[in-house]
């Protein structure tokens, strides 16, 4: 199963997201083509109602533990709850681009 | 000193503190270049540790901080956030308020 699929599984099964958008960022990045290491994930879920930004990216970091120690290296995320995602346009801001980071170090990842 | 009590100190003791890849003049990543655009729009000085040179922190900060990624921006003490949510803050102009509060309490 891809790195993605994964994701995405994951995701739905803790979070019985509204609204799940997972997008492969990896392109973006000096990684080799076909990549699965930077995401940018879009999900709107009950569960994140009465919760802070840092909290709502603590559960989803929690549950993706294993992903972001393995082939994750970067995961942009916007999380909504369902009364705050029927108030905006249903477009999420755009990921950065890379200034090449990872070329000069030698581990490699965001962590 | 332990590792984990390093950071600790870090972020006790100072109000506005960035972990970061690569330096404010010299980022090395793409969100960590966008949390500096937001903070330096602030206006206020703050203190960073670029993590690439500090391997030992790299390490570990996301185990103290439950975080996994970077950047981290710290204000009094308390994680606010990587660059979605700092970015958002600033946006919504939530942010300079922040810093420039927890500046003048320094």
């Amino acid at each position: 199963m891809s790195v993605q699929d994964q994701v995405q599984a994951r995701l739905s099964e803790a979070f019985a997201p509204d609204w799940l958008e997972l997008e492969n960022e990896s392109h973006m990045h000096s990684v080799p083509a076909n990549s699965e290491t930077h995401f940018k994930l879009v999900m709107v879920s009950s569960a994140f109602e009465g919760k802070r930004a840092v909290a709502r990216h603590q559960l989803v970091y929690a549950e993706l533990a294993e992903l972001l120690a393995g082939p994750i290296h970067a995961l942009a995320m916007h999380l909504y709850d369902p009364t705050e995602w029927s108030h905006k346009t249903h477009e999420a801001p755009a990921s950065p681009n890379c200034l090449g980071g990872s070329k000069a170090d030698a581990g490699g990842l965001s962590r | 000193m332990d590792v984990m009590e390093q950071i600790k100190e870090q972020v006790e003791q100072n109000q506005v503190l960035l972990y970061m890849k690569g330096s404010p003049n010299q980022p090395q990543c793409g969100f960590s270049a966008r949390v500096v655009q937001a903070l330096m729009a602030c206006g206020q000085r703050f203190a960073y540790v670029d993590i690439l040179s500090n391997p030992e922190i790299r390490a570990n900060l996301p185990t103290y901080a439950n975080w996994p990624t970077f950047p981290q921006l710290w204000v009094k003490g308390e994680l606010i956030g990587g660059c979605d949510i700092v970015t958002e803050m600033h946006e919504k102009g939530e942010l300079e308020p922040l810093v420039r509060e927890a500046s003048e309490a320094a």
